[in-house]
């Protein structure tokens, strides 16, 4: 059997990344590892406290030497214009989970809206990645 | 690393996605992106290819023509619920960015949720028209052919269109 264990988002500041998917979103850090002899690589990972196997890893943009300035200019870019992948999270409290994220500070792009497969939010973290968050009718296919 | 400009330019667009329904200006989004509004028009056109004019008002005929999919609501209702006033205008515009008028439109469309559970998010995305200029540009309402929907027929009848 294949799982999906962790996936990744890019990051223009880890800090930043942390503070907001930790304090804001209430997620929990999974993996805070700097490597010297990586350049200073740093594998930060944060999840769900509900779902202790699967996590996000946080990633800052490398830049040069790892990719070339110009394509580091074009991630950014895309980053920024909020193209660089979305993420989908469920919740069995919708209504409980998006008013405690709303009192810790996270920004909704527009109202929660009731669709044909349940009610559906959206924000974005301080990078510009797409976050979807829905509570999913039971007979939803997925 | 600071942000790129491109993230403040966002927070305008995602400004007209949430807030379509609310008398937003182009001074509103440009608010949203801490920039001047001649210099913002210019930038948000270099970063999305086009005018936050063009991207509100599409934005806005992208929810009507959802609306005009799924619910029986009137043309009139639609216009105001997604933040327009006129609806001789509204009329106007639809015909011009989906290439018939509204109501010919809802006739034409049953609603896709009938044979696709898409998200929301990338209905919107996929659905927004294409800005079209003059009367004479060629109509090409999405961006991508959903294809005939294959419970078309029950979908018309239990609306009530015409078949």
């Amino acid at each position: 059997m294949i799982s999906i264990a962790t996936t990744q988002l890019w990051v223009h500041d880890q800090d930043e990344a942390l503070k907001y998917w930790t304090e804001k979103v209430g997620f929990e850090v999974r993996s805070d590892v700097t490597v010297p002899e990586m350049g200073s690589f740093r594998w930060l990972a944060v999840g769900p406290p509900g779902q202790p196997d699967v996590a996000i890893a946080l990633m800052a943009i490398p830049g040069p030497p790892m990719i070339d300035a110009a394509t580091d200019d074009q991630l950014r870019d895309l980053v920024g214009k909020g193209l660089a992948g979305t993420v989908f999270l469920t919740t069995d409290d919708f209504w409980e989970s998006y008013t405690a994220m709303k009192d810790r500070g996270v920004e909704f792009v527009g109202e929660p809206e009731q669709q044909m497969y349940g009610i559906d939010v959206g924000f974005r973290d301080p990078s510009g990645n797409n976050v979807r968050m829905a509570n999913l009718n039971a007979d939803f296919g997925r | 690393m600071p942000v790129p400009p491109s993230r403040h330019l966002l927070r305008a667009k995602d400004l007209a996605d949430g807030r379509y329904a609310d008398p937003l200006t182009v001074a509103d989004l440009a608010a949203a992106a801490r920039l001047s509004p001649a210099h913002f028009s210019r930038e948000f056109r270099r970063a999305f290819g086009e005018s936050p004019h063009q991207y509100l008002l599409t934005r806005r005929l992208e929810r009507a023509a959802s609306l005009l999919r799924s619910t029986d609501w009137s043309v009139a209702r639609i216009c105001v619920s997604v933040g327009l006033s006129s609806v001789g205008s509204f009329t106007v515009s639809f015909g011009r960015m989906f290439g018939m008028p509204p109501t010919a439109y809802r006739a034409a469309h049953p609603p896709a949720a009938e044979v696709a559970r898409v998200p929301a998010c990338v209905v919107r995305v996929y659905t927004r028209p294409q800005v079209r200029t003059f009367r004479e540009d060629a109509a090409r309402p999405f961006a991508v052919d959903w294809g005939e929907p294959t419970t078309r027929g029950t979908t018309r009848e239990r609306r009530g269109a015409p078949a």
